[in-house]
């Protein structure tokens, strides 16, 4: 019983550690979204600031999504 | 699942500050998790700031200004002059006897002065080397990421009169 609660531990840290490294590469690929965002936007060019927020928001649902996921693995594997 | 719900049904400060190791590291990656996702909130507001700033702002006016009389400027010389404010430096060059050119003289790699360099028909910037065009202000070698911004001039009788700024 015990070694099947460690198992199930094991998995929910592996998808933890997954989700997470999923996670940083979103938040990576939106600091360079709105750095690049910002440059254009003092550069004069309003025009990229639309779809750039739309694609912010996309990844934003990405991250958010993975967390509920973290969320709920780590409570299933602690039942 | 609901959004916020609790992750276990034991006490809060079961399962915040649990006696077992592996439950502590559980702990902490789902911390930090949603401070990455916090994180990542804060990257949509600012993109969303962005946008509502280019949406809502306000167009410059800019004000009709004698800048210099069209013979004051040898050919080949500069005159420096500010617009629209008197902290922003601008630089007027006349390139040949009928054309004048005049651009902000901050380079826009790190807001240096630039300067005129006649023998290159350059404009240039001492601090890391960047050079433009003295046509049109555009970028023509070193780190600066745009052109110049340009003022626009209208001559008004001898006068060269400064009405707007071109930002491309």
């Amino acid at each position: 019983m015990s070694a099947k609660i460690d198992l199930t531990r094991r998995r929910g840290l592996v998808a933890i550690d997954g989700a997470m490294a999923l996670i940083i590469l979103l938040l990576i690929v939106q600091i360079w979204l709105l750095s690049a965002t910002l440059e254009a936007f003092l550069a004069g060019h309003a025009g990229v600031a639309l779809p750039a927020a739309i694609f912010s928001g996309l990844l934003f649902s990405g991250c958010l999504a993975l967390n509920l996921f973290v969320d709920r693995v780590d409570q299933d594997s602690r039942r | 699942m609901p959004l916020f719900s609790r992750p276990s049904k034991d006490a809060l400060w079961q399962d915040e500050f649990s006696i077992f190791t592996a439950d502590e590291r559980y702990v902490s990656r789902r911390q930090f998790a949603k401070f990455l996702t916090l994180a990542s909130l804060g990257m949509f507001v600012g993109n969303l700031w962005i946008l509502f700033r280019s949406r809502f702002s306000k167009t410059p006016v800019f004000p009709a200004v004698p800048v210099a009389s069209r013979e004051e400027i040898p050919v080949g010389a500069v005159k420096l002059f500010t617009y629209p404010s008197p902290q922003d430096h601008c630089i007027l060059v006349r390139t040949s006897e009928n054309d004048y050119r005049a651009y902000s003289q901050k380079c826009t790699h790190l807001s240096c002065a630039v300067y005129y360099e006649p023998e290159t028909e350059r404009l240039a910037c001492p601090c890391h080397l960047g050079y433009f065009s003295v046509k049109d202000g555009s970028v023509l070698q070193g780190p600066p990421p745009r052109p110049l911004p340009k003022i626009q001039l209208a001559r008004r009788g001898q006068d060269l009169v400064a009405i707007g700024v071109e930002v491309s």
